[in-house]
């Protein structure tokens, strides 16, 4: 029982699935060619010093990104200081509460702010915030939140403001995944609204909030043209937040585009170690999601 | 087909509208009035007048979409989670008007609680903190006094002898029946006077279904229970009373014996049969 085109339908449909599988694994070689070129280039400069020590003045060969790693971290926390509280809020406001129509404009206005080239977010920081700083005229008082000029905070901030619609969508989006039997019986229990969000929504759907977040972060700390305008760089150690501050993707840029052999190496390190930090925070939320699954169906 | 012209009365059935041709009891956990609700442009019930006896178990019957899950719910307000949702009518529970304009639907619901289809323990808590948590969210803090309600609550709803060795076990680790146990337990910590019950066993296996049955046979020594059913021989086996809804009215609310036996309206009849529905 076999069609008259029965051989060439098998024929066809083995050399699409062939075809298919190749680009399939093309999607993966990307990767595997940015950490093979970086861990070459990148892991002769990786040694006790770029860890512990400054960059070494110019001219001389040596030195560090003990600064810059410092930084890096420093600026994801300040961001998250401001883009976990707002979106996560937004999150539960979109998912729990809220009318379609509000509901419709800011997730349409957290999509396009999704869109918005990083460069952009700099340069509107840049002209709001560090070319005047940011103030409350409290009755008559100026109250100084951000003073003007290249700060931690104004790059802090410019990150956080990127995280805020990220975190707002995917708050929401697991948010709504809680099952709204679990909402019902608490409401059924004469629980109020407020603590049946909290200690049963947020709790339920904590782990993707926190995947959430994390994927966030992992997108805005390799950003480096917000940073060219806010954060600025710093050769030295940041020793106040309203200081300019180092961070991996500004000296990595620096050292890059400068005229040294030995900046170069050190530039090719830095992208690995930013590489590797990235990966670490996308498997930890592997890891989350993993335990998620596992837990869901035991 | 006798139904269809039975269901276009000229008038309105006066068992709708006048005081229910229900027997008497001396005093009625519930008192319904005239109790509309819509959805939108939506009526999904038509002035419904019961009462519900107090420690009696009332079951509630009728084919699908004939308004009982938002009867049930209207009893503690969580109809009002529904945006469009309207009520009219006025319902007393032991004489008080839940509806009140200084009534908070909060309160409401801790007097009247709710046990669901599909059996809905918090997966983050374990068994003992599911039993809790109505007593916990709502400020009780002392321990002796949580670990004895969770004994009590689960001794109640039949399930603490299988449990009490892994009370800090998570809640979804147990099977499907014991989950629904748990949840009656959770809706018992809080001591409710009214517990109702939306098809509680309609997901469970007949083992598990007949626990549910006897515990509830148990529990209406101490509290009223007004149930949901669409198992014709589960309202038989385990209620007192038998309300028969059809698109949104009441049709017949008496005995479960009178309505199983000699129901006076030939729709009743028809349903309790299994000749439609």
């Amino acid at each position: 029982m076999t069609a008259p085109n029965h051989r060439r339908r098998r024929f066809k449909n083995a050399l699409m699935q062939v075809f298919t599988c190749v680009c399939a694994v093309l999607v993966t070689l990307p990767l595997f060619l940015v950490f093979f070129y970086l861990l070459k280039s990148g892991i002769g400069a990786v040694n006790g010093h770029f860890f512990t020590q400054l960059p070494a003045p110019p001219g001389e060969t040596g030195g560090g990104m003990a600064n810059a790693i410092v930084g890096t971290f420093e600026l994801l926390g300040l961001a998250a200081l401001v883009g976990v509280p707002v979106g996560v809020l937004g999150g539960v406001f979109l998912s729990e509460y809220g009318h379609s129509r509000l509901n419709w404009w800011v997730r349409f206005a957290a999509d396009v702010l999704n869109g918005v080239p990083s460069i952009i977010w700099g340069m509107v920081v840049y002209g709001l915030i560090v070319r005047h700083g940011l103030g409350l005229n409290l009755f008559g008082a100026q109250v100084g939140l951000i003073d003007r000029g290249y700060s931690a905070w104004a790059g802090g901030l410019v990150l956080g403001l990127m995280m805020i619609p990220l975190i707002m969508r995917t708050s929401e989006e697991v948010l709504r995944l809680v099952p709204n039997g679990y909402r019902e019986a608490a409401l059924a229990l004469g629980i109020a609204q407020w603590r049946t969000v909290v200690q049963i929504v947020v709790r339920t759907a904590l782990k993707g909030i926190i995947t959430g977040i994390l994927l966030a972060l992992a997108r805005v700390a390799g950003e480096t043209a917000p940073l060219i305008f806010t954060a600025f760089g710093n050769q030295f150690w940041n020793r106040s937040l309203a200081d300019p501050i180092a961070a991996l993707p500004l000296q990595i840029y620096y050292y890059a585009i400068g005229p040294y052999e030995d900046w170069h190496r050190q530039a090719w390190a830095g992208a690995l170690v930013l590489l590797l930090l990235i990966t670490v925070i996308n498997v930890s939320v592997r890891v989350l999601t993993r335990d998620r699954f596992s837990q869901r169906h035991s | 087909m006798p139904f269809t012209s039975n269901r276009t009365p000229a008038v309105p059935t006066p068992a709708s509208a006048a005081t229910p041709a229900a027997p008497a009891t001396a005093s009625p956990a519930l008192t319904i009035r005239n109790l509309t609700v819509s959805f939108g442009t939506n009526k999904v019930l038509k002035g419904v007048s019961l009462d519900i006896a107090a420690r009696a178990v009332t079951a509630i019957i009728g084919p699908s979409g004939c308004g009982k899950s938002t009867f049930l719910r209207a009893l503690n307000r969580l109809h009002e989670l529904v945006p469009e949702a309207r009520m009219e009518g006025d319902i007393r529970l032991f004489g008080e008007d839940i509806y009140g304009a200084a009534v908070e639907p909060v309160v409401v619901r801790r007097r009247v609680g709710m046990v669901f289809q599909k059996s809905n323990p918090f997966p983050t808590m374990s068994i003992a903190d599911n039993v809790t948590v109505g007593l916990r969210l709502n400020g009780l803090r002392n321990r002796t006094l949580l670990a004895e309600r969770t004994e009590q609550s689960l001794r109640m709803a039949a399930l603490w002898d299988e449990v009490k060795d892994r009370l800090n076990a998570p809640a979804i680790s147990l099977s499907g029946g014991q989950q629904q146990r748990l949840c009656i337990a959770r809706a018992l910590a809080v001591k409710p006077e009214v517990l109702l019950m939306d098809e509680p066993a309609s997901a469970l296996d007949p083992l598990a279904t007949a626990k549910i049955e006897d515990l509830i046979l148990e529990l209406k020594r101490d509290f009223t229970i007004v149930i949901v059913t669409h198992n014709m021989q589960q309202a038989a086996r385990i209620s007192d009373l038998t309300a028969f809804f059809y698109l949104g009215e009441l049709i017949e609310y008496n005995t479960t014996t009178k309505i199983f036996t000699n129901p006076a309206k030939k729709q009743t009849e028809d349903y309790v049969t299994g000749r439609f529905g």
